[in-house]
């Protein structure tokens, strides 16, 4: 076992919680992600495979599958695996062998910071961060934007529950953003 | 603009990046006896209408998808929009 | 604190007074009042001066088309120029001051511009300040800038902040009067997603204006009520203070919300306004209808206004102008007002009607056929002079005169894609025509409905059209259906000094003088005098100089054509636009993995796109940015240094097709690349010239890690994707970008080897037999934890790049200065970097400029002639291939205590300094430790068989000339022993 000792996107030893005006913004940095390619021609091969680690049917076009791993669509034929960190540390490892060459997997884990919004005026919030409908949005939907200025996955878990991927490198000014609109309409 | 992404619906213009004539799909064959006269028409000589254009769009902040658009260049109307891998498909580019 | 100009009633509440000043006076209104309605509640009409001829002036209307009352709102930082008195919401403690006068609203000395008007007429700058052409800007400018204007600023950075929002609809209704409100409540019941947006704090339109009643109710109780059934649909969503800017393309409209600017400080962290950009599929365009003035001379004086105003201010404010009021009209409508003015018990001097055969009143006297010629008063009206049916004339006594010259569809966002009005004869007036923006309906007055019934009747109908609702109408409320008689009367005959457009003071003369001098296009007249280009862009007085200049060329209004309207709608602050994109948050900002071990360390930060970069780690002693510099390449150089690289974007290229796609990709060829090795690639755009350079690294047979330049990252991955689905769509190639999941460490110098084999993981052999020069691997370090391995060198020296997951970086930053103790491990910064790589020859952004290629580079053999790359065929141009290209090389003054500039140009040592005699420029500049001079990188004509060679390296602009030699542009260790050891 090694002995270097992680530290969240925003620094911190621990992950970060914010609560304003019955929102919370919780960083959630104990998330294993891969990314998962369906090779050329091994689209049905790859799909199935990966069916058989999620337990589930593979999600659509912007949509989220939480079964016994998580993933959500990224583009045609791409897929992102969300997984409990510490159970699997080696998601990309694992989902490789799992695929058994009919798709690429890429290690993603660290590439991106999530923020968890939880509370009841969620639309209020994020309308004011990405040009998506977000009032259209249902549990299970995910798409990817931008918020101010950044590449973002946003994921609607619940009507109480939004997930906001951003670039790890970016997350103080994610976190900005996303307290800044808080307080400004909270 | 709103450009209506063939996967992902009614998408803002300001999640993709412009790249230019669709004309940049059909790269000529390099092995050509007339390369250099070709390839040089592929890169510097296009279309500039007042009118129907198709143009690569690149979803930057989205799926990552490059699209060719089809825009009228006087009203911003947009007749069409295709995913960029098929039109290539289409027209014979592969490998 | 009297309020002697307040009525009964109105929609104001009388619980909550409110004290303001204005001009350095206090005064006291209501919640529910503007400052316009508050400030003639105390009777004061006098609000500002005029822009050229600083006439005085008042509120000619009550919204947000007013031209006339614009006045400084606030102090301090959040002084706001410009801001109209008639929508400005009164607070308690508001501050206002008017504007344009000096030294008082009273007395103002640059009202002499009026007695010079004869000189100031239109085309006035174009004519007066031809000659000399230096006076322009150096006198007259100035001059008439600082006479001439509008408000001035804080010049303080504004305090506030600003958001940007987005919402999507189904139907978003703009304007919330009668037509819109019914048109909400139509969409609304049927179940579609509706935004209804109002520019006003109290939606209702004119309703709140009116005494007449819907359905047995006071207007303003239905509205209330409408309003009432709307907010508790959840499909339904109000946004009052929130005007439409524009309509853009595919159903995108602008919106601003005024979030705060009714308080009198935002509360903490909430913004001052918002900038909305709303998506809808359909959109009803109910914004209303702007009563027109009629011109006659001095019709600009204060109390001069549109009876609408006048009526709105006496039935919603509970405000008269004056004690004692006249009416100028055309129509039924000025009667309206006269009516209700006189029901409240203000005194009608008499209504002026221009009909001769209207009917008379028992209420007031009603001069039939007559006109009003011209106004007294000096800072306010005290007279009018009518003229008669027979030809007497008569003076009025009255403190305040409402005109109506009948109204005009407000379709400004008809126009926001090009549309034109076209012109309705029956209304005399232009209504929408049918080029209208997509998805965009227009109903009740903005569509010619003048009627309330028509504005229920429209908005009920259109809305179902629009949203294709199906099924039996409901019932429409019953209201007033008066018919719309109208006989055009523009302006009365002979007037000279009567006002068309008086936010930007042009009269009739103005117009005709326009005319006479050959202006007969409306777009001619517009710019010509300005008519129309003040920040009201003619709202009240495009018709008016559109009917004069028909009349003047003999021919119809609509022969005449109109100009038309862009956006905004109405001013709209730089900051709003801006909204939080300002400042440290003007582009985000990327951190490294070691960021916060570099701050610990007190590195100083360099911008390099979004990331802050380590530039040099000053030490203690230390007080020139140089000696950081000099050290940390010294101590790289002796022994071990390390850099964070994890800048350098990172692809992530896999499938069966991967090598084949990077040999596509990059000029020199990769596909016989062995597993566990890493390669320098030059990637060339497809005319020829470079675009990125970087390393492919192949983790196996289908798996390699490319890099990119820091700057060039997204772009490097977007052209790859290009490649991918546009060139070669059959590949079987997929591509991610893993920037930063990695933190990346360049561990570099003699000992870095050494540092390395305490961190590696002991089963993993990196001795230089198993782990070469270009080597790479998967390994695992401090016990177990999964790294990447890439010996590869940008400074010159024996080197690695090491990679853990991003959020272990920060522990193996520590971990290795911890570690490297004993070699006197040494961090370095961007600016240590780039002296080594200066040094040691390595071409980056400075070199891959856009206009070099890889011959200019030095690299022209790596172009591979077996196999086709993007470039490869363009690159082969005779024009990129002529005998003297240039071609990279090193160059170092002949004196060692010379500078070397980059950016400077290359001269023979002998013969004329010209752009002729060019012999190519130098492109990166530093002074090397290891030389002890400074040293440069240059493109030189036939450089590479120059070496030995001395010229003269000159930047004209600095005045240097400096003499240079030749050499190879490898300063340090040219054979390459160092990174092979």
């Amino acid at each position: 076992m090694h002995d270097l000792t992680p530290i969240t996107a925003l620094g911190g030893l621990a992950p970060q919680v914010d609560t304003h005006g019955g929102v919370t913004c919780t960083e959630v940095p104990d998330v294993a992600l891969a990314s998962y390619a369906a090779r050329l021609g091994q689209e049905k091969l790859a799909q199935a495979a990966l069916k058989k680690v999620l337990g589930a049917a593979v999600p659509d076009v912007a949509r989220l599958v939480e079964a016994e791993l998580a993933a959500f669509w990224m583009g045609p034929d791409q897929w992102m695996i969300e997984a409990p960190l510490a159970r699997h540390e080696t998601l990309a490892e694992d989902l490789a062998n799992a695929a058994r060459g009919v798709a690429s997997v890429t290690e993603q884990t660290d590439a991106w910071t999530r923020f968890d919004l939880t509370g009841d005026r969620l639309e209020t919030v994020l309308e004011l961060l990405c040009q998506m409908n977000i009032r259209a949005m249902r549990a299970g939907d995910a798409h990817r934007g931008s918020i101010h200025h950044l590449g973002c996955f946003v994921i609607c878990r619940g009507a109480e529950h939004f997930s906001i991927y951003g670039p790890r490198a970016s997350a103080g000014s994610l976190h900005h953003a996303l307290v800044s609109e808080m307080k400004s309409v909270l | 603009m709103i450009i209506n992404h063939p996967l992902l619906g009614p998408r803002d213009s300001s999640e993709f990046v412009y790249l230019g004539d669709a004309s940049l799909i059909n790269r000529p064959d390099p092995d050509a006896e007339d390369r250099a006269q070709s390839f040089y028409e592929y890169g510097y000589l296009r279309i500039n209408p007042a009118g129907m254009h198709r143009e690569l769009w690149f979803h930057e902040a989205g799926d990552r998808s490059w699209l060719v658009v089809t825009r009228d260049t006087t009203t911003h109307e947009i007749t069409s929009v295709e995913m960029a891998r098929d039109v290539a498909r289409a027209q014979g580019r592969s490998k | 604190m009297t309020q002697k100009n307040r009525l009964s009633g109105g929609q104001i509440d009388r619980t909550k007074p409110m004290k303001f000043m204005f001009d350095g006076r206090f005064h006291q209104g209501y919640q529910g009042d503007t400052l316009a309605s508050a400030l003639l509640a105390n009777n004061v009409r006098l609000m500002g001066r005029s822009f050229k001829y600083h006439r005085p002036r008042g509120p000619l209307t009550a919204g947000s088309e007013e031209p006339n009352a614009l006045v400084e709102l606030r102090g301090g930082a959040r002084q706001e120029p410009n801001t109209r008195a008639t929508t400005a919401e009164l607070f308690d403690g508001l501050v206002a001051k008017s504007q344009n006068r000096w030294p008082s609203l009273a007395f103002d000395a640059m009202a002499i511009n009026d007695r010079l008007s004869n000189f100031l007429t239109a085309g006035f700058y174009y004519k007066t300040f031809m000659w000399p052409k230096a006076f322009w800007e150096k006198l007259y400018e100035p001059v008439i800038r600082k006479a001439a204007g509008l408000g001035s600023l804080s010049m303080k950075a504004d305090p506030d902040e600003y958001d940007k929002g987005f919402r999507h609809c189904d139907l978003l209704i703009i304007g919330a009067g009668p037509a819109g409100l019914m048109a909400a409540l139509t969409a609304g019941r049927a179940g579609a997603e509706v935004i209804l947006a109002d520019e006003d704090f109290s939606m209702g339109g004119r309703l709140n204006a009116e005494t007449f009643s819907i359905n047995n109710e006071v207007a303003s109780d239905w509205a209330a009520a409408a309003v009432a059934e709307l907010s508790s649909m959840t499909n339904v969503r109000l946004m009052t203070r929130t005007t439409v800017i524009g309509a853009f393309d595919h159903g995108i409209y602008g919106a601003v919300e005024r979030v705060s600017d009714h308080l009198h400080t935002p509360d903490a962290g909430k913004p001052r306004q918002i900038l909305w950009r709303i998506y809808t599929n359909k959109t009803m365009l109910c914004a209303g209808a702007i009563e027109r003035p009629i011109a006659f001379d001095n019709n600009d004086r204060p109390g001069v206004m549109l009876a609408s105003a006048m009526r709105s201010y006496a039935n919603r404010w509970a405000v008269t102008p004056a004690q004692r009021v006249a009416i100028f009209t055309n129509n039924d409508d000025g009667h309206r007002t006269a009516m209700d003015l006189h029901a409240k018990g203000v005194k009608i001097a008499a209504v002026v009607d221009t009909r001769p055969d209207v009917a008379l009143s028992d209420d007031y006297q009603v001069l039939r056929g007559a006109q009003v010629l011209d106004t007294k008063g000096r800072l306010g009206l005290t007279f009018a002079e009518v003229k008669l049916a027979d030809g007497t004339e008569r003076t009025l006594e009255c403190g305040a005169l409402g005109v109506s010259g009948g109204w005009n569809p407000n379709l400004h966002l008809t126009c926001h894609q090009r549309g034109r009005p076209t012109w309705d004869e029956a209304l005399s007036a232009f209504v929408p025509g049918d080029n209208l923006p997509d998805g965009m309906h227009v109903a009740g007055a903005a569509n010619g409905a003048l009627s309330t019934h028509g504005a229920l009747e429209t908005g009920m109908k259109v809305a179902r059209q629009a949203l294709e609702i199906e099924g039996r109408a409901g019932k429409l409320p019953q209201a007033e259906d008066a018919p719309v008689k109208i006989t055009p009367f523009w302006f009365v005959e002979g007037t000279t000094r009567g006002w068309l457009d008086q936010q930007n003071d042009v009269t009739v003369k103005d117009v005709k003088l326009s005319h006479q001098e050959g202006f007969r296009s409306v777009e001619h007249l517009k710019r010509y005098t300005t008519l129309g280009m003040a920040t009201d862009q003619g709202k009240t007085s495009n018709m008016g100089g559109l009917a004069i200049m028909a009349e003047l060329a003999g021919k119809t209004i609509e022969q005449t054509g109109t100009t038309i309207f862009r956006p905004p709608y109405t001013p709209v602050p730089i900051a709003t636009f801006a909204g939080r994109i300002k400042g440290m948050e003007f582009h985000p900002t990327r951190l490294t993995p070691s960021h916060y071990w570099a701050k610990e360390q007190g590195a100083v930060f360099v911008e390099v796109g979004n990331w802050l970069r380590a530039q040099w780690f000053p030490r203690p002693g230390e007080t020139h940015w140089r000696q950081s510099v000099d050290r940390e390449v010294a101590a790289t150089r002796a022994s071990v240094g390390v850099c964070d690289c994890t800048t350098l974007g990172k692809i992530d290229v896999q499938g069966t097709d991967a090598a084949d796609f990077l040999n596509k990709i990059y000029c020199n060829a990769f596909a016989k690349l062995p597993v566990g090795k890493t390669r320098y690639g030059l990637m060339l755009r497809e005319d020829g010239i470079a675009m990125d350079d970087g390393t492919a690294g192949r983790l196996a047979e289908d798996h390699f890690v490319v890099t990119t330049t820091t700057a060039n990252a997204a772009k490097v991955y977007q052209h790859m994707e290009f490649a991918r689905q546009c060139l070669f769509p059959d590949m079987d190639v997929q591509l991610i970008s893993t920037t930063e999941a990695w933190a990346q460490y360049a561990v570099a110098g003699p000992n870095s080897r050494k540092l390395l084999r305490k961190i590696v993981d002991a089963e993993f052999d990196i001795s230089n037999e198993a782990f070469p020069f270009m080597a790479c691997g998967n390994i695992t370090v401090c016990g177990g934890l999964r790294a990447r391995l890439f010996r590869i060198s940008f400074s010159g020296e024996l080197a690695f790049e090491i990679a853990v997951p991003a959020r272990y970086g920060d522990a193996l930053m520590r971990r290795l200065m911890k570690d490297g103790e004993e070699f006197n491990v040494t961090p370095y910064g961007t600016e240590a970097l780039g002296v080594m790589r200066i040094e040691k020859g390595h071409a980056a952004g400075n070199e891959l400029n856009g206009t070099t290629t890889a011959l200019n580079l030095g690299m022209g053999r790596m172009v591979s002639k077996k196999k086709d790359s993007i470039g490869s065929v363009l690159s082969e141009r005779p024009g990129l291939n002529a005998d003297d290209a240039l071609k990279l090389v090193g160059i170092k003054p002949l004196n060692k205590s010379d500078k070397v500039t980059a950016g400077g140009h290359l001269m023979n040592a002998q013969g004329p300094v010209d752009a002729a005699h060019d012999q190519g420029y130098v492109t990166s500049a530093a002074f090397s430790p290891s030389l002890d001079s400074m040293i440069g990188l240059a493109f030189l004509k036939s450089g590479e068989v120059r070496m030995g060679e001395r010229l003269r390296l000159v930047s004209p602009v600095t005045d240097l000339t400096v003499e240079v030699e030749v050499v190879s542009a490898h300063f340090v260790d040219p054979e390459g022993e160092r990174l092979r050891a």
